[in-house]
């Protein structure tokens, strides 16, 4: 599903990633894991090109995104994202933040984007809250808004950028809930986290970054119960002790 | 004579109404239409600027610079006294609402600027993560805050600029400071001053009231 | 072209007498501007007096002002009140005038600033034994002062602006100058130059400002 070769990223003089290959299959969960500033969100944002990768190629779903002749905002309809800041729109209602996109890229009319709007919001559980805006709601249910408004899209692929960081323990349950379930229905999924937990439960693969690099990968029990290299040993020892 | 009589002359006042009146439609027409090409050029420069092209930008933020500093009576006078030895000569209402059109245009861009680039970089990110182009994100995701944002200062802007048609009198325009002017010249009475000082106040009252109506509105959360 | 709007013998000749003017420009500012400070300042400190029969007259005096275009209250005390036997002269018009006006948009800032200080302060203020004009004069107004300094600046670039209104009552300001040196000569080069000495003058203030309100509209959010 997405096959990224040799991704380099520099901002200025900084080389934030250094030449990462990343493949994820069809209904693969792919969970993602390194030190703040590993490079592990900027490779997230450049595989749908909200980064504009240094060099190196990305093909999803068989389209070349780098390629000029590409129209991004088609592709990025079938590459949702969720950010860990939410990042509804305020002056928006949930339906009205989950059916934008689903009427200007998708071309909808209003009656048929409101009924896929709230069927996306009925899958995060949140159809009864389709006329609030983003201020009446909690942390948890905006982000469960963020994530119907990439599933209304119907995406091939699903990015996670740190979706529980900014949340209130007590309302990271339901998103990862949220999660679980889109993982069940067979969505492709590239997860940035420190929910462990849903990275045992969850993931197919879990990969360790740090310095712009993958250091280790493999299934959960490897990375987090048999660590090979002293880094990625050094983080998980750091992050249980936490949490 | 009595200061009733010599400030509120019933013969002189009725005698001068209808040309305070026509100066009243004057200034309301005047006003109308700065508000109108102010507001619209500064938000078209606001926009043209989030294109983020260099040179354009420098130049943009020279003339809203300009404008800001330059006195407006000096660029309706530049305009109206200057302009003819360019072989253009425009008339008193044409050099008023150009001078004080650009004067709002240039503090509205200023405004629809700060509040353009008050928008958090998350809100471009997430609509453009679901395929909306730059305009589309522009038009339906950040203007709308944007706008929301800049409604209290720009409110009391130009309501500041707009009370600045009554410096067309200095060009000879007729508008109600200018038609009381002559009025009380030919009649050698204040009262058509007074009449169009009531004008301006009938005017202007409830444009303030409704500025603060806003404001207490669209508060800023602070 | 150049030689209608930049005459260089023109410009010559005129130099002496814009200065001249920019000269009284400044010294209308700065006579303007602490008066409408002062009295600026009144007013928002008798807005903090919270009775009705205090409040209603000042905030119908403040919209009276914001409603009445600087000019017509420049004319109405020029042309006007002499038919009352009451001359001021240019000057005096001007220094009653611009007092007025300026006084009501500096005490709405001023107000505003103060409005802005938490009730919180003032009451750890007077907890500590402070009084009441001991608790405004060191904790309230140096952060409303701060809370609105660029409303304060953009009302102060304004005032100079202002002064320019002097010229129709035959104040010999900047812009006086200038168009008697544009009669004068037929010629357009005076107002251009001083124009452009108006520019040079406030550009510096336009910038600042222009920074502290981006910052204050973003940080308002």
């Amino acid at each position: 599903m997405i096959q990224a070769r040799a991704i380099h990223k520099h901002f200025g003089a900084l080389h934030v990633l250094r030449g990462v290959d990343l493949a994820v299959a069809e209904r693969e969960l792919v969970f993602v894991i390194g030190p703040s500033g590993s490079g592990k969100s900027t490779l997230l944002r450049c595989l749908n090109r909200l980064e504009e990768p240094s060099s190196g190629s990305i093909v999803i779903d068989g389209i070349d995104l780098l390629d000029k002749r590409t129209d991004i905002n088609r592709v990025r309809q079938r590459i949702g994202m969720v950010f860990q800041s939410f990042n509804l729109y305020p002056h928006m209602t949930a339906l009205g933040n989950v059916t934008l996109a689903v009427r200007k890229v998708g071309g909808k009319s209003r009656a048929e984007a409101d009924a896929i709007g709230l069927a996306a919001l009925e899958r995060v559980g949140l159809a009864d809250r389709a006329d609030h805006h983003p201020a009446q709601l909690s942390g948890g249910q905006q982000q469960r808004v963020a994530i119907a408004r990439a599933v209304a899209l119907e995406p091939r692929v699903m990015l996670f950028d740190e979706p529980t960081s900014a949340l209130d323990p007590e309302l990271v349950g339901g998103v990862l809930k949220v999660m679980r379930e889109l993982r069940e229905s067979g969505m492709t999924m590239v997860v940035v986290s420190h929910e462990m937990g849903f990275a045992r439960s969850a993931a197919d693969r879990v990969i360790f970054m740090a310095d712009g690099a993958i250091v280790e990968q493999g299934t959960p029990e490897a990375v987090f119960g048999a660590p090979v290299e002293a880094r990625t040993r050094a983080f998980i020892g750091q992050i249980q002790r936490h949490a | 004579m009595s200061f009733l009589d010599t400030f509120f002359n019933a013969a002189v006042m009725a005698r001068y109404a209808p040309d305070i009146l026509r100066g009243l439609l004057v200034t309301i027409r005047l006003a109308a239409l700065v508000v109108v090409t102010g507001l619209g050029t500064g938000l078209a420069l606001a926009l043209l600027r989030s294109l983020g092209i260099r040179p354009l930008n420098w130049a943009i933020v020279f003339v809203v610079d300009a404008f800001r500093a330059l006195p407006p009576l000096i660029i309706i006078v530049l305009i109206y006294f200057g302009l003819p030895g360019a072989g253009w000569a425009p008339s008193p209402f044409v050099s008023t609402w150009v001078s004080l059109a650009l004067v709002l245009m240039a503090f509205a861009e200023e405004i629809f600027w700060a509040g353009l680039t008050a928008i958090p970089a998350g809100q471009w990110e997430a609509a453009r993560s679901t395929g909306l182009g730059f305009g589309q994100t522009l038009a339906h995701v950040v203007l709308p805050q944007a706008l929301r944002l800049t409604i209290p200062p720009l409110t009391n802007r130009t309501i500041a600029i707009t009370k600045g048609t009554a410096l067309g009198s200095v060009v000879a325009l007729s508008e109600i400071l200018g038609a009381a002017s002559s009025a009380v010249s030919n009649s050698y009475n204040p009262s058509p001053l007074t009449l169009g000082t009531a004008a301006y106040l009938v005017l202007f009252i409830p444009v303030v009231a409704f500025g603060r109506w806003v404001e207490t509105r669209f508060a800023w959360k602070r | 072209m150049i030689e209608t709007f930049l005459n260089l013998d023109i410009l010559r000749a005129a130099w002496p007498v814009l200065l001249h003017g920019l000269g009284i420009t400044l010294l209308l500012s700065a006579m303007t501007i602490p008066l409408g400070l002062g009295a600026g300042l009144g007013l928002a400190l008798l807005s903090t007096v919270r009775t009705r029969w205090v409040r209603w007259p000042l905030i119908a005096y403040v919209d009276l002002f914001r409603a009445f275009p600087p000019l017509v209250l420049l004319i109405l005390l020029y042309a006007g009140l002499p038919f009352a036997g009451i001359e001021m002269g240019g000057f005096g018009c001007v220094a009653v005038g611009f007092f007025l006006n300026t006084g009501a948009y500096y005490g709405e800032v001023l107000r505003a600033g103060i409005e802005s200080v938490p009730a919180g302060h003032s009451e750890a203020a007077r907890a500590t034994g402070l009084s009441r004009l001991q608790t405004l004069i060191w904790v309230v107004l140096p952060q409303a002062i701060r809370n609105v300094a660029p409303d304060l600046l953009s009302n102060t670039l304004e005032v100079v602006k202002l002064t320019s209104l002097a010229s129709v009552v035959a104040i010999p300001e900047l812009l006086f100058q200038s168009r008697q040196a544009q009669a004068l000569t037929y010629n357009p080069t005076p107002l251009v130059a001083a124009s452009v000495i108006y520019f040079v003058v406030l550009w510096p203030l336009v910038r600042l400002l222009s920074r502290l309100e981006h910052r204050a509209i973003a940080g308002r959010r």
